[in-house]
């Protein structure tokens, strides 16, 4: 298929570059950018490089995290309504950036029905609300670059990220310059239209896609469309080789969950137990005649430095444990604030939100009488009595996050049971809607399985997946579980920690063995976990209840529970009673 | 538009760039006049013929059985991103046979059926001028992420209670699906108490809404379409089985079906009007097909053999209620008549088993992903193994 002589190689450099030219040539055909860099200079230079090659006069609106979903949309504009007596709507930010780029920053922050929002605004090109009592439709075409600040295990709504068909690392591909300027870019544009890609070209991404483990349909479009700005950028009208590599070198490799079977490393086979293969991934396996052998992915990974490859498959793995997590990551922002769910007469002083256009409905029907019958209407007479304000669920969200010993220590038999008391526990969790989180410890190591989340479904299964044996390293898997409960503290939550262990620690914090350092690291984490203050229970599960776990219970100040017999209803029955008296506890 | 534009925009939206047809423009050059934004989609914008989706024979079977007997209940739709949900839903809405609407009315109600009419057409009925109707497309209502309840049931007019002191009703999104289809994208992201608010009405057929001194009903009889991903949240267990069919969707994975669903898109995309009048014939098949359907579906019996089928399979699989027998039956009697079927018979029960049942599994909540499987394995014991096709 593809004969041509293979483009020359790009640089590392160059890709950065090239991403930013992309973007600025078509900005909404090739979806948008997922830029994964920490604010900084690296990144504001990238922008500021970008915002060069951009038409001048074009806008740029910035959402933040914690966006609202009105400020987005659009919807009454307070003052203008009350000035001119009748409902004067505002422009929300998603229709003022019609024409230019909408960047969302801390995009791991962004609550799921605003990442929804904007992914329907991309879809369509429009902004449609349907708030206080105005419906609204704008056109709203926009590029989308969606920063993410990098942090482990967090990544954006995969809603959004779906959408975005460059996705840059600045970590792994730093910007050192830009191969094209504004004139170049003003070229492109003028010649894009005439651009040809031959329907090879398209069976190439597509077979690219499937070799790559990337599900998604739309990131072969998202390459197509990128081949075709690429040759224009190279003032050609038809796509050639090289266009098709860097095009997968920007669009697919960063998405890719595994290598062709040439290029994978042996390491990579038995990692993520979390993340059971994919269907496409065992059926494209099976049938290996499916694939076309003259893909240009081969050629595309040769193409890269070396080192940046090894970076790439590094990322990969990143990735991967984003990719289970981020829905959940992101589903608390909104819910801390807890949802709205109508409006009742009160005092807005008290500090609770005025129901503006409630408020205003209930004024409206006394504007003739309060203006007196000769009197000129003057704006809208609003009343005290008119007042009223947003009633709220408040609905701080617990995430309960499991940390549950697999090690040698804790008899197999007890794990088994561990497990059947943590698989009813979610099903309570289920119910309730909270989140959860597993960490697993045994050998030197302890990971967390499951970020947090609510796909239940999933942390079920990874538990079911998870085998014993091995070393005790608890000072590791307490530190992690801290990390893990700062992070759901950070986004607002409120973490509850479940450890199921029989506290037999025997390997250190630094990875050797030895059970007296290994308990004084554990204690010592244990004290430092108490330090957040959240609530902790420790589940003992040795074979009859032993001063080892009753001792970290009192160093984490968490609450001691015997693992019963055969009886994980009493357990669970006992969890729930401790959680319902700490939502008490905190509602009061 | 011609052949060399396939680089251009919606180009990289494979599902829902059906309905965009917007299109970027770089700014710095006077933009091309676009047409105005209006309220409701514009007529002649090119949609994404139903007949041209490719695979995911499930979802179209559940909403084509949809529009040969609304009564089926709401369809949920749950899976994987871009694998054309909503392209389907919105093709929907260009597939079905237009309604008749007695004039003037703000509901749309239907000619000659008094009992279900709003306060409007019964004023009118009394004063004998219900003759008057009009033909209107069939309403596919989208309500966006972020509707705020009163937008949703309808509320005080603002503008006319500040402009002339005047109590007037200002429907919602509710009222203009009446008789239609109310699409909720990423259901699961909607407030709660807003999918309490859709339920209850769905199941009821009627809007209540009292609320600032207003009091308001009036008839809201819709086929409630979600779809949602499972990864942003499953849904409430309570709110699952009010939906009546419920079904999975899944990327394809293989080479050929992904590139076929990608060159489609891709030509319907170069050219939109093109491509619609390319596929015109067969989405006109279907059209006839739902209308001949809709007309054998009251002359329907039940067989014995369908009933004692339908009733084995819910004991079998211990769902509770009679609502999971009344849909199976209901989409058994929808599907014979979309087969062109004389009686209803256990077959027909069978074809759509998976899709009436599949969600109201009394079950561990953890083991979802198998309720599909468990269905199936339960209609193995209760209809014998599959016959092989004729
Ligand atoms: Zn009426």
């Amino acid at each position: 298929m593809s004969a041509e002589p293979a483009a020359p190689a790009p640089t590392v450099g160059d890709l950065a570059g090239l991403a930013a030219s992309v973007l600025a040539v078509a900005p909404r055909a090739v979806g948008g950018l997922w830029l994964r860099a920490g604010a900084g200079p690296a990144r504001d230079r990238w922008l500021a490089d970008l915002n060069r090659l951009m038409p001048p006069e074009i806008a740029w609106k910035r959402v933040p995290a914690g966006v609202s979903e009105g400020r987005l949309l659009g919807g009454l504009d307070l003052s203008a309504t009350l000035a001119s007596g009748r409902p004067v709507s505002e422009t929300g930010l998603l229709a003022a950036a019609h024409g230019g780029v909408l960047l969302v920053t801390m995009a791991e922050r962004l609550d799921p029905a605003a990442a929804a929002l904007i992914t329907r605004a991309m879809d369509t090109g429009e902004a449609r609300s349907e708030r206080d009592g105005l419906a609204l439709l704008h056109p709203a075409e926009f590029g989308l670059i969606a920063c993410d600040e990098g942090e482990p295990g967090e990544a954006p709504p995969l809603a959004l990220t779906d959408r975005l068909g460059l996705c840059l690392d600045l970590a792994v591909l730093p910007a050192s310059g830009h191969p094209h300027d504004a004139e170049a870019v003003r070229a492109a544009r003028a010649l894009l239209p005439r651009v040809q890609a031959d329907a090879r070209h398209l069976t190439d991404f597509c077979a690219a896609a499937l070799q790559l483990g990337i599900a998604s349909l739309r990131t072969p479009l998202q390459a197509l469309a990128i081949a075709r700005v690429l040759a224009a950028l190279e003032a050609r009208i038809r796509v050639e080789s090289g266009d098709i590599l860097n095009a997968i070198a920007l669009a697919m490799l960063p998405r890719a969950t595994r290598l062709p079977e040439s290029a994978e490393e042996p390491a990579e086979a038995p990692a993520a137990p979390e993340e059971p293969p994919a269907p496409d991934e065992s059926r494209s396996r099976r049938e290996p005649d499916d694939i076309p052998e003259d893909i240009p992915v081969e050629a595309a990974l040769a193409s890269l430095p070396p080192k940046l490859l090894e970076s790439l498959i590094a990322k990969m793995g990143d990735l991967r444990t984003r990719r289970t997590g981020s829905a959940g990551q992101a589903a608390k922002n909104a819910r801390e604030r807890g949802r709205v769910f109508g409006s009742k007469s009160g005092d807005p002083r008290t500090g609770a939100r005025l129901s503006v256009i409630d408020t205003l409905r209930a004024a409206a029907p006394w504007q003739k009488l309060r203006h007196g019958p000769g009197e000129p209407a003057q704006g809208i007479a609003v009343r005290r009595e008119d007042f009223r304000i947003v009633r709220r669920k408040a609905r701080s969200r617990t995430t309960t996050i499991f940390v549950v010993d697999a090690s040698g220590s804790s008899a197999l038999q007890r794990l088994q049971e561990a497990k059947g008391a943590v698989q009813l526990l979610l099903a309570e969790c289920y119910v309730r809607r909270d989140e959860v989180a597993l960490i697993a410890f045994r050998g030197r190591k302890a990971d967390v399985v499951l970020p947090p989340t609510r796909a239940l479904t999933r942390a079920s299964r990874a538990l079911a997946a998870m085998v014993g044996g091995g070393g005790t390293p608890l000072a590791t898997a307490i530190d992690n579980a801290r990390l893990t409960a700062e992070s759901v503290l950070r986004a607002g939550q409120t973490p509850f920690l479940v450890f199921m262990t029989d506290g037999r620690a025997n390997i250190a914090r630094d990875g050797s063995p030895g059970r007296v350092q290994a308990m004084e690291d554990a204690m010592a984490s244990g004290r430092r976990l108490a330090e957040l203050r959240q609530p902790i229970i420790v589940i003992d599960t040795s074979a009859r209840p032993a001063e080892q776990a009753a001792s970290l219970a009192r160093a984490m100040q968490a609450r001691y529970l015997p693992l019963p017999q055969a009886d994980p209803q009493r357990l669970v029955s006992a969890v729930s009673a401790l959680q319902g008296q700490e939502r008490e506890r905190r509602a009061s | 538009m011609s052949p060399e534009s396939l680089a251009i925009q919606g180009y990289a939206h494979p599902e829902p760039a059906g309905d965009s047809a917007p299109r970027y423009q770089p700014a710095g050059r006077p933009r091309p006049q676009r047409p105005e934004p209006q309220a409701e989609a514009p007529r002649g914008r090119a949609l994404y013929p139903f007949s041209a989706l490719v695979g995911q024979e499930a979802m179209k079977t559940a909403l084509l059985l949809t529009t040969v007997d609304p009564t089926i209940g709401g369809v949920l739709i749950f899976g994987d991103r871009g694998t054309g949900k909503s392209t389907a839903i919105r093709a929907l809405a260009a597939l079905l046979p237009p309604m008749r609407a007695v004039a003037g009315c703000p509901y749309a109600c239907e000619p000659g059926r008094p009992a279900d009419s709003c306060e409007h057409c019964r004023g009118l009925r009394q004063g004998k001028s219900l003759d008057a109707s009009i033909e209107i497309p069939v309403p596919v209502v989208d309500l966006p992420l972020g509707a705020t309840e009163d937008r949703v049931v309808g509320a005080l007019d603002l503008e006319k209670a500040l402009a002339r002191g005047e109590k007037a009703f200002q429907p919602g999104l509710l009222a203009k699906a009446h008789r239609g289809y109310l699409y909720i994208d990423e259901v699961n992201l909607l407030e709660d108490h807003l999918v309490d608010v859709l339920l209850d009405v769905a199941a009821s057929g009627e809007n209540v809404v009292e609320r600032e001194g207003l009091s308001i009903r009036h008839p809201a009889r819709f086929v409630l379409i979600g779809s949602g991903n499972p990864e942003e949240g499953e849904l409430r267990p309570q709110l699952l089985d009010r939906f009546g069919l419920s079904l999975d969707v899944v990327t394809p994975t293989d080479l050929e079906t992904r590139i076929e669903v990608i060159r489609r898109r891709d030509a319907f995309d170069r050219d939109p009007h093109g491509f619609c009048a390319q596929w015109k014939a067969k989405d006109v098949a279907l059209r006839r097909k739902i209308s001949a359907a809709r007309r054998r579906l009251p002359m329907l019996a039940v067989s014995e053999e369908a009933l004692r089928k339908a009733t084995e399979l819910c004991l079998a699989l211990g769902t509770d209620g009679l609502r999971g027998e009344l849909t199976l039956i209901r989409a058994a009697r929808a599907m014979a008549a979309w087969q062109g079927a004389t009686s209803v018979d256990g077959e027909h029960v069978r074809a759509v088993g998976v899709m009436a049942l599949q969600h109201r599994l009394r079950r561990n909540p953890l083991d979802e992903a198998r309720a599909a499987v468990r269905v199936e394995r339960a209609i193995e014991e209760v209809f014998g193994p599959e016959k092989a096709a004729p």
